[in-house]
């Protein structure tokens, strides 16, 4: 039920290592915004900026039109859930749950009821009067939710709630959260994972930091389809991103790339003359190659590895010296490439040109 | 022979007799007790793996047999018995009931209680704060330092520094003791301190309370440091205020400590001697329980009523000392 604006935000530790800069954001009600980025690329200091856990050090950041820098974070109107959930121990379920509403002197019939919404909501009634070291990890993560809903928060910020699940726990917990989220469809929602599995599910749009601020913002396709830079291409999509340097040989609605390997790529990504002999990288995606027979390729080379996972197979070939191995991704079972030399080829649409790192799609 | 050299044969033969022991007795086991071959073997090794941790818990329940158990039956016997010249003849419960009649002996038991009521609570009350108020200050290893400094004074040590600090001059000399001086620089009339009834027994608290503050605080801080930083951050986002944080979030999470804590603490106080005995030696109403004793063994030398109260402190100790032990066991998990 409300939307933040970040305006310049940027953390400095003690004066001189900086952690984040200039990070510019606006987030619409109702919103699952999803954090991913390496680890150490400062997204949890950024939850924990927004959570008031952390002082902001230069910008400032605006909840529901109102700066909110130096208010204490129970004054925010956000709730946070941890990624060790940091349940009280030596409480019930049912006193973590009220604990924030007992602080905050509410009368005992209206937290009762908050706290029996909430636990129907997440199927913890049979639990309320345990305590924490009696229940499961996703039983935990649940009451830690529980906590959050109690307390009716105009933001819910979860700071990679599932990273201690298992992985089926996982999967299952994600899935409760969609619909969560979809049970609250005014609710602002903040997610920071390094999975990207999970900010592709979950968001609505998917924030990816690098290098002290935002590489890119948009809803999860469009940062597979058309990212920005080369770390949006790479961090988005497993196996990463294929990188084929090459040279600009013919400009127009259509591209071509002469591969310094010796292939040959046509991008669909339009260029102007000017840029006939630019340097570029060839952006392709493992998956995006198909084995070719024909004399126009992108690729060739040798097999030097196979993994076979039964839907689909990963080819790895054999580098070049001072050069990333090509993977290609096939549907379906090809377990007698290994050693053998392959063609590749790859849909125009698909192909993307990178120069400098920054997309060339994206160049005004 | 000199000192030195004499103290290096002593550690010599005590460290060489003690490898000796196991390595021996081990060796005795194995090849000629019950040697792992011939037609027994399975059955002999079998036998020899149940007796090698008697073997080598041996030495030490003899010393603790003949240095605790035996002392305390024997204390037991003697609180029994009374001494005519050389005869010895059973009075039973005489000795008790005698000790009972002495205003000098309820005065102990109640001061023990007074000690047992303020020492461990105040300690650790005091230790708790000084850990939580140092925790996140760039010098609070030095604050912790010097609080934790007068654990490394002996007891006997305090008692004549703090004899030192309630010292007392005539008026018009003076004062060397810092507490009369700052009475008198504030105009008061200097007091003898060690002498005032009732009061004193608080005067001599404070100096354990002083040397237990210091290890409530080392143990309390590691408990403290232990605490997720996540669940006290969630309280912070729960808006609890650092009162509610420290009281319904850290404090709860570390009460086992706690406990461990303060009954370790009772159990120094209900064997208080030294102080008492250096400071006032029990006159002017501050008599305890082993103090008592002590004057009763050695100075009175009534071994009845001595070991009777000795009795007493153990009946009162012991079930402190199992609860304590049960409670560090279950800390330790």
């Amino acid at each position: 039920m409300a939307d933040l604006k970040l305006t310049g935000v940027g953390k400095t530790y003690g004066g001189t290592v900086e952690v984040l800069k200039d990070i510019n954001l606006d987030i619409a009600t109702g919103e699952l915004i999803v954090f991913v980025g390496p680890s150490g690329c400062g997204k949890s200091t950024l939850l924990r900026m927004i959570a008031g856990l952390e002082k902001i050090t230069t910008g400032t950041l605006e909840i529901d039109g109102m700066v909110v820098n130096d208010v204490p974070p129970a004054q925010r109107g956000i709730a946070m859930v941890f990624q060790s959930y940091a349940l009280y121990p030596h409480m019930t379920v049912r006193e973590n749950m009220s604990f924030a509403l007992k602080i905050a002197r509410k009368p005992q019939a209206e937290i009762d009821a908050a706290v029996m919404r909430a636990a129907k909501m997440l199927q913890l009634e049979p639990y309320l009067d345990r305590l924490p070291k009696a229940l499961s990890g996703g039983q935990r993560q649940r009451v830690a939710i529980g906590r959050a809903i109690v307390r009716d928060p105009k933001v819910y910020l979860f700071d990679e709630p599932l990273s201690n699940l298992d992985a089926a726990l996982r999967v299952a917990t994600r899935i409760e959260i969609a619909q969560l989220k979809e049970s609250m469809p005014n609710s602002t929602m903040i997610y920071v994972t390094h999975d990207q599995v999970e900010a592709m599910t979950l968001a609505s749009r998917i924030v990816v930091l690098a290098d002290k601020g935002i590489a890119q913002v948009g809803p999860p396709l469009e940062l597979y389809e058309r990212p920005r830079n080369e770390f949006v291409a790479r961090f988005i999509g497993s196996p990463a991103m294929n990188l084929l340097p090459g040279e600009i040989i013919g400009t127009g609605e259509k591209t071509t790339v002469r591969i310094a390997g010796g292939g040959l790529a046509v991008s669909a990504v339009p260029t102007r003359a000017a840029d006939k002999g630019l340097k570029v990288n060839v952006g392709i995606r493992p998956e995006d190659f198909v084995i070719t027979e024909a004399e126009d390729h992108v690729y060739d080379g040798e097999v030097e590895f196979v993994e076979a996972l039964g839907e689909v197979t990963v080819l790895y070939f054999r580098p070049e010296p001072g050069r990333d191995a090509v993977l290609a991704k096939l549907p379906g079972v090809h377990a007698d490439l290994r050693g053998r030399r392959v063609r590749l080829a790859a849909d125009p649409a698909r192909v993307h040109l990178f120069h400098g790192g920054e997309s060339l799609l994206w160049r005004d | 022979m000199h000192p030195a050299l004499q103290g290096l044969i002593t550690i010599i033969i005590g460290v060489g007799g003690c490898v000796g022991y196991f390595w021996l007795s081990n060796l005795v086991l194995d090849k000629v007790l019950f040697p792992p071959r011939g037609p027994n073997a399975g059955r002999n090794i079998n036998r020899a793996n149940m007796i090698r941790p008697w073997l080598f818990l041996f030495p030490a329940l003899a010393a603790l047999g003949l240095y605790l158990a035996y002392p305390v039956f024997e204390t037991l016997r003697l609180s029994m018995i009374e001494r005519d010249g050389v005869e010895e003849h059973w009075v039973w419960f005489a000795n008790y009931a005698r000790m009972a009649a002495e205003p000098k002996f309820i005065e102990a038991l109640r001061n023990n209680f007074l000690w047992l009521l303020v020492v461990p609570a105040a300690s650790t009350a005091f230790g708790l704060l000084a850990a939580q108020l140092t925790d996140r200050l760039r010098w609070g290893n030095l604050a912790k330092s010097l609080i934790f400094m007068p654990m490394a004074i002996s007891f006997v040590g305090a008692a004549v520094i703090w004899k030192l600090v309630y010292d007392y001059r005539p008026i018009d000399q003076e004062q060397i003791g810092v507490l009369n001086a700052i009475v008198v620089a504030l105009g008061g009339e200097p007091q003898t301190w060690l002498q005032i009834p009732f009061w004193n027994n608080f005067f001599l608290m404070v100096v354990l309370i002083w040397i237990q503050t210091g290890f409530a605080m080392v143990i309390l801080s590691a408990a403290l440091r232990g605490i997720p930083e996540e669940t006290v951050e969630a309280a912070i986002v729960d808006g609890a205020n650092p009162f509610q944080i420290f009281f319904k979030i850290k404090v709860p999470q570390i009460r086992g400590t706690i406990v461990v804590v303060w009954t370790t603490i009772t159990l120094v106080v209900l064997k208080i001697f030294d102080i008492v005995f250096a400071m006032t030696n029990g006159q002017w109403g501050t008599q305890v329980l082993a103090n008592y004793m002590f004057d009763k063994l050695f100075r009175a030398n009534d071994w009845g009523v001595g070991s009777a109260s000795a009795m007493v402190i153990m009946v009162l100790v012991t079930p402190i000392l199992v609860w304590n032990v049960v409670n560090a066991r279950r800390e330790m998990k």
